[in-house]
């Protein structure tokens, strides 16, 4: 049942928008709360983290100028101690999940040609106790001091151990907004990733089997597993937390007999899966775009699945890494070694299917590419210095350094960052209809790149030079001084860059070139139905025979079908041969 | 090029991907499962680590009759869906309210034993190790308990008003997966708490 669906007539829903009249804002705003449609949901998980990604990043420069120069007293160490506890939070909860699963809501429904999510009701749920989960973390501004007028902010530190958030050490209820903000969020992710789990394997367009499934749903679909088995742990440490801290419990309390070790375990066997949750759309990013820039297929799509999947399951054996210093013993030590560094072969898998990919190829320098080629070159330093954190000696000498500062923010800034960045330029087209600069974003990625390198490159010295992590000011004579304001300007250069970023968001948005469907000339289906999609995605269910759909609407006479393995295309093929 | 196919040579494939709500239970189900896990662990780490009694050993005696009851409802549901599935609608309605009676006996047991542990023992969630990991894991399955029993509950009744149809079966089916996850949960928390506990 071969669906002919013209190009024209797929486009011309948008005209008949433009003819209804202009909306109260309160209808609008009517229509942004109530919404069910999983394009809305995902923009308002986007604009939901790309605030507080302007509040986080506000923070992290608050505490750059505070170290810029030697005994500083800008803020103050109760202050300090909050700013990296929220700098923390925020970026990795309210930041990192909801930007990447605001990309798959938008994105994955259009990949597989459906026409929602599976559960859009449930979407909805999930986004808003999510939003409401950060809101409420910054509530503890407001409220957090309690009854008993200590402390604001949480200042746990984002993986918050034991015993500082025992009643004790923690009074009031700032440590209460962290915990139950994240138990909230934690619901909402759970539901997110189980949405895009029951999307990706149940509402697939006819045609499009596992093997032909694009690559980014692929990999949102191993990211979504990781959340429910890494997110539940975390879910339950917060529960127990609480008990500790309303009911008396002793979970994590020494001096009943409880253990404040078994809290760090349980914090990282979320801790360390949420790296690989909050890497690997970055990878589905670089999956989708370095392919159509480089102008050929991806290059060993059964090896990146299979990596992917590799990945997902390692991770899950890697957590201890984060407590070589709490002194395990060597059984465990040399266990958690071995499952950290054999991380990097399906990673390194990637790295070389993505070089393979541009090998030959002939690339186009957008700036989605530009960004994308400094994530390859800027994951590949922040692996080598993991593979270096592996070891437990080496930990032993720079755990809670600035040198493992440097390295997690060299993949959370310079692999995962960059990634959106790409992201952003690559599906801004698609979702506005209107073409980022390419101007400004040159601008933007090499300020960015100057200040990426400036900040995180000079931060492994003073970590190798002894610099603590978390500490609120240090003295002159350390040595440290000059490579703190190399860190501190570099943090402005980067500011600058993402002010520029956000300029050249709202200006394209209402003078940007038109985009039309397929400015890329891209392959995936997202590219085949208007920009911005209509509310109903597709006119027709598209269906599918390759994994290039529209490679092969555009070359009917060379379809990817006959080239991909799979029993019925090896049949296929031949009988064109013949 | 605008008049091209978006789908040369493909067949007229039946196309039948799972279904949404199977998919959604077993990720659910997934996740739940992490969470029982830890409690689980938490608990095994403190077998033996409290400070002070009373110990399992001394408060805790063997749920056997309310465990029975609780497994027995894991078939019971099961009948339900397949009676449903057979258009039996009225025989769908009996196994249901069989499933929430059984499931009210284990809760009954449950309250009962708590009450003892409580007034009778002296132990509370703060008394020590034991009370703080004994009450957080039976008492997360209890809510679990108590959840699947709305859930059924409202089956029920629908049922009961004959508003549940043949088409509805995957529905309950879906249901009857989280009651049945409900009931494996306790297999392993009984073999924890009451059989390695003690």
């Amino acid at each position: 049942m071969a669906t002919h669906i013209p190009l024209d007539e797929m486009h011309a829903p948008q005209q008949m928008g433009e003819e209804t009249h202009r909306k109260l804002w309160l209808e609008v705003l009517h229509d942004w709360v109530t919404t069910v449609d999983h394009k809305k949901i995902g923009l308002m998980y986007i604009g939901y983290a790309l605030f507080f990604l302007v509040v986080a990043g506000f923070e992290a420069l608050l505490m750059r100028i505070q170290l810029a120069v030697p005994n500083n007293s800008f803020v103050s160490p109760e202050v300090f101690n909050g700013l990296f506890t929220m700098h923390g939070t925020t970026m990795v909860f309210f930041v990192g999940m909801p930007i990447l699963f605001g990309f798959g809501n938008y994105l994955i429904p259009l990949m597989i040609g459906a026409r929602d999510m599976a559960f859009p009701r449930l979407n909805a749920f999930s986004f808003w106790i999510s939003a409401f989960g950060g809101f409420l973390l910054y509530y503890s501004y407001i409220g957090g001091s309690g009854l008993y007028g200590a402390g604001s902010a949480p200042d746990v530190g984002w993986f918050a151990y034991a015993p500082l958030t025992a009643r004790v050490f923690s009074p009031g209820h700032s440590t209460d907004y962290w915990t139950l903000s994240l138990l909230l969020t934690g619901i909402g992710t759970i539901g997110t990733a189980l949405n895009i789990v029951a999307t990706i394997i149940s509402m697939r367009c006819p045609g499009m089997t596992m093997s032909r499934l694009p690559l980014l749903p692929w990999l949102y679909l191993v990211t979504s597993g990781l959340t429910f088995v890494a997110v539940g742990p975390l879910t339950a440490a917060q529960i127990m937390l609480m008990l500790d801290r309303y009911l008396g419990s002793h979970f994590f309390d020494t001096q009943a007999g409880g253990s404040a070790v078994l809290w760090m375990h349980f914090f990282w066997i979320f801790g360390h899966p949420e790296v690989y949750i909050l890497v690997l759309p970055a990878f589905a990013f670089a999956n989708e775009i370095i392919p159509v820039f480089s102008r050929k297929a991806i290059f060993g799509y059964p090896a990146m699945v299979a990596a992917s999947v590799g990945i997902g399951f390692v991770s899950l054996s890697v957590w201890a890494h984060h407590m070589f210093t709490v002194g395990l013993g060597p059984a465990e030590n040399t266990f958690f070694v071995l499952a950290t560094m054999a991380i990097s072969v399906p990673t390194g898998i990637k790295i070389f299917n993505w070089l393979a990919t541009l090998w030959g190829g002939k690339i186009q320098f957008t700036v989605a590419m530009m960004f994308a080629i400094g994530f390859l070159f800027q994951f590949l330093i922040a692996g080598l210095t993991g593979i270096m954190l592996s070891v437990a000696p080496f930990d032993w000498q720079l755990g809670n350094s600035y040198f493992v500062v440097a390295h997690f923010h060299y993949v959370l800034v310079g692999a995962i960052l960059f990634m959106l960045f790409s992201a952003f330029y690559y599906w801004y087209p698609k979702i506005t209809g209107h073409m980022l600069s390419e101007k400004l974003g040159k601008w933007h990625f090499w300020l960015f790149v100057i200040g990426f390198h400036l900040t995180f490159d000079f931060m492994h010295v003073p970590g190798l030079l002894g610099m603590p992590r978390r500490i609120y000011t240090y003295e002159a004579d350390r040595g440290w001084m000059i490579w703190n304001m190399i860190i501190s300007s570099g943090a402005v250069v980067q500011a600058v860059a993402t002010l520029l970023f956000v300029y050249n968001m709202v200006i394209s948005y209402f003078k940007g070139p038109l985009a039309g469907p397929d400015p890329w000339d891209a392959w995936t289906l997202e590219w085949a139905t208007s920009s911005p999609p209509p509310s109903y995605n597709f006119a027709e269910t598209p269906e599918v025979s390759s994994r290039r759909p529209l490679w092969d609407l555009k070359h009917p006479d060379d379809p990817d079908s006959d080239y991909e393995s799979g029993p019925g295309h090896r049949r296929q093929a031949k009988e064109k041969s013949a | 090029m605008s008049d091209v196919a978006l789908a040369p040579g493909s067949t007229n494939v039946t196309w039948n991907p799972p279904a949404r709500g199977i998919v959604g239970m077993v990720c659910l189900i997934i996740a739940e499962a992490a969470i029982f896990v830890i409690f689980i662990v938490a608990y095994i780490y403190y077998i033996g680590k409290s400070l002070s009694g009373p110990t399992p050993k001394d408060v805790l005696s063997l749920p056997i009759f309310t465990s029975i009851c609780l497994l027995s409802s894991s078939l019971t549901v099961h009948a339900a869906v397949s009676a449903l599935r057979r258009s039996q609608q009225h025989l769908c309605s009996l196994w249901l309210a069989t499933t929430v009676l059984l499931g009210g006996i284990f809760l009954a047991g449950t309250a009962h034993e708590w009450y003892d542990l409580i007034y009778n023992h002296g132990l509370t969630i703060r008394t020590n190790l034991f009370g703080t990991t004994f009450y957080s894991l039976v008492g997360l399955h209890a809510t679990h308990v108590i959840v699947g029993l709305i859930l059924l509950s409202l089956a029920l009744w629908f049922s009961l008003r004959g508003q549940m149809q043949h088409h509805h079966s995957e529905k309950l089916e879906v249901l009857s997966l989280y009651w049945h996850f409900v009931d494996a949960v306790w297999v392993v928390v009984f073999l924890v708490v009451y059989v390695l506990g003690r």
